[in-house]
């Protein structure tokens, strides 16, 4: 579970965590490509491990589209910058989910058999299902993926640079809009990935995003910003944590541990884990 | 200040107090009570995003958790109201009191807490009050607190057969919230907060405690979205955890402060009078069919206005006082 938060998460770390921008709308995002999997399945019974790499690059293309009609604009502006990143990608968060029950109706669904769906596989005696096997695997490897893109690829400095400095980015011949319209695509694709997972086994309706956003930017704040690693660590620890706490509390308060433990962090370390910012 | 800042407070003064005037006399031409309940939300809306303002625009401490002050004021007015039969108008100031102990107890780790950290750590306070509510069953836990009616009295702060008096109250409330800010703004509280927000390390070295005027804000705003929360509550008759500190309320306190001009004396006033009516009626004429149609537009407005007028909408008359005056 931990490692789904984690996979959540990692699409943040990157828009929110690396690029310092606000996104409000991540759990709508999220919300999307649930419904994009379920309805991959249900018209062309297309199992959603499959499909999620189709979700992931339709949901590239749709972040890549957010940015460059909303978010460009929103960091543009020169007072209040942080404020009106929130409102604006609140007020997107909101007609997604308005055109979300539009077209698809505020109805539960859920995707009745998959390939993994309330499969169990036994390792060493313990039993884990097999589709949150699956989510911690792609989760992984996400991260891999992403702390190598960051950190080894001329795209991953270019995007560094042009948050710590867009002025002097522009002189060496980066356009800011590209790196940033492609950050926020790739971000968005590891959020297809995570709702491709997810759409296996939670209910999918059009507010499903908002009980998934708040952890997700706990787990990124909890690792601390401008760290890939840290979005990582946030999501093993948030998972656990749940677990923990789920234990000793009941079901109905398992989020409070999560919250006490990212305050008592960031009390003891006001950048988070191995935040940098 | 200089003496053009004497004067603009002067005329603010007064064009409030002609806008209150005029708000009094209006139940006398509208009598319809649907329209009465939307002037009720947008002045209670108007007052609480002008109490936010004051921690979140003026210190630019943004918190994104004032609902947990608004449920306390609501919870703190109904519990004592209900279990011991305490009146409303006490359990409204006990909760504007306990609301501002607890926004200080909280001030005291949150506020070495900078930027997004400290906004995180805002939402998820605000989100831990929600659920401890929620399953507190002496509170009513999730099923919340139905107000008994006892007739209508000034004394119990009950209304059933009508709305005015509720809509006095929140003009009142209104008109306090403003002229805090409108007093506060010139005060030495005021400057500090300017100082410590734009630029808190230079303002600790000329002397202004960032800490104590920090609490301090964060105490006024924080008693006055309480009695907010008091007053909802004696209006709806009926609270739950969701309805009275879910994370919505803390964004629906902020909207009108933002789309108006954060950190601005008119900003919530006139951002809650645009948008609580236009938030109502999108809900009540196109919201019906239950598709979300309403959340489509409601939801379009807020993207369009804050990208095109980042610093509120008050910002339209500074520009063209600015043009008139470079003519």
């Amino acid at each position: 579970m931990g490692l789904l938060y984690g996979l959540i998460a990692v699409g943040l770390a990157l828009i929110f965590g690396l690029m310092d921008v606000v996104n409000f709308a991540h759990g709508e995002f999220l919300m999307i490509a649930m419904y994009a999997s379920f309805f991959l399945f249900a018209f062309f019974a297309i199992d959603p491990l499959l499909s999620a790499p189709l979700v992931a690059a339709a949901l590239f293309v749709f972040g890549a589209v957010v940015y460059l009609l909303v978010v460009r604009f929103a960091m543009r502006a020169k007072a209040n910058a942080g404020m009106v990143q929130i409102f604006s990608t609140f007020g997107l968060a909101i007609v997604m989910r308005g055109l979300a029950q539009f077209f698809f109706t505020p109805d539960y669904r859920s995707i009745p058999q998959s390939w993994l769906g309330g499969k169990t596989i036994s390792v060493a005696g313990i039993f884990l299902p097999e589709p949150q096997l699956i989510g911690a695997l792609v989760s992984i490897a996400a991260f891999a993926g992403l702390y190598f893109f960051i950190h080894r690829t001329d795209f991953g400095r270019a995007l560094e640079a042009t948050r710590e400095d867009p002025g002097a980015v522009a002189l060496v011949g980066i356009d800011k809009n590209r790196v940033f319209a492609l950050g926020w695509g790739l971000g968005a694709a590891l959020v297809g990935l995570a709702g491709a997972i997810m759409a296996v086994f939670f209910y999918i309706y059009p507010d499903v995003g908002a009980s998934f956003a708040l952890i997700a930017y706990v787990t990124v704040a909890l690792g601390g910003f401008g760290s890939v690693f840290g979005a990582f660590a946030g999501g093993i620890i948030v998972g656990l944590v749940e677990a923990v706490t789920a234990l000793v509390l009941p079901p109905s308060l398992k989020s409070v541990g999560i919250y006490a433990v990212y305050l008592l962090v960031v009390f003891i370390r006001p950048r988070g884990l191995f935040g940098s910012m | 200040m200089d003496k053009n800042f004497a004067a603009r407070r002067r005329r603010d003064l007064i064009i409030a107090a002609v806008l209150a005037a005029l708000a009094a006399l209006a139940p006398l031409f509208i009598k319809d009570v649907y329209v009465q309940n939307i002037l009720i939300l947008t002045l209670m809306y108007a007052a609480l995003s002008q109490s936010w303002n004051i921690l979140s625009g003026y210190c630019g401490q943004i918190s994104l958790g004032h609902a947990l002050y608004f449920g306390i004021g609501a919870y703190t007015t109904e519990l004592l109201f209900t279990k011991f039969g305490v009146l409303p108008w006490f359990g409204m100031l006990a909760g504007g009191v306990i609301a501002a102990v607890i926004a200080m107890g909280l001030g005291y780790p949150f506020f070495r807490l900078r930027g997004h950290y400290f906004v995180i750590a805002t939402i998820v306070i605000a989100e831990i009050g929600l659920l401890l509510f929620q399953n507190w069953e002496w509170a009513g836990a999730a099923m919340g607190i139905t107000i008994p009616v006892r007739g209508d009295s000034w004394l119990k702060f009950q209304f059933m057969r009508s709305k005015l008096p509720y809509f006095y109250f929140a003009l009142a409330l209104c008109s306090l919230a403003w002229f805090v800010t409108w007093w506060l703004e010139d005060s030495k509280w005021g400057f500090w907060w300017r100082a410590v927000k734009d630029n808190p390390e230079a303002a600790e070295s000329l002397g202004v405690v960032v800490f104590n005027s920090k609490m301090g804000a964060a105490a006024v705003s924080a008693f006055l979205v309480a009695v907010g929360g008091a007053f909802y509550a004696q209006f709806l008759a009926y609270i739950d955890p969701e309805s009275v500190m879910g994370f919505q309320f803390s964004l629906l306190m902020a909207l009108p402060a933002v789309l108006g001009g954060i950190g601005t004396l008119w900003g919530p006033v006139l951002g809650a009078a645009i948008l609580i009516p236009m938030t109502e009626l999108t809900r009540s004429y196109i919201g019906g069919s239950g598709r979300g149609v309403d959340l489509i537009v409601y939801g379009t407005l807020i993207v369009l206005i804050s990208l095109a007028l980042p610093q509120g909408l008050v910002s339209l008359f500074s520009r063209t006082k600015a043009k008139r005056a470079t003519r």
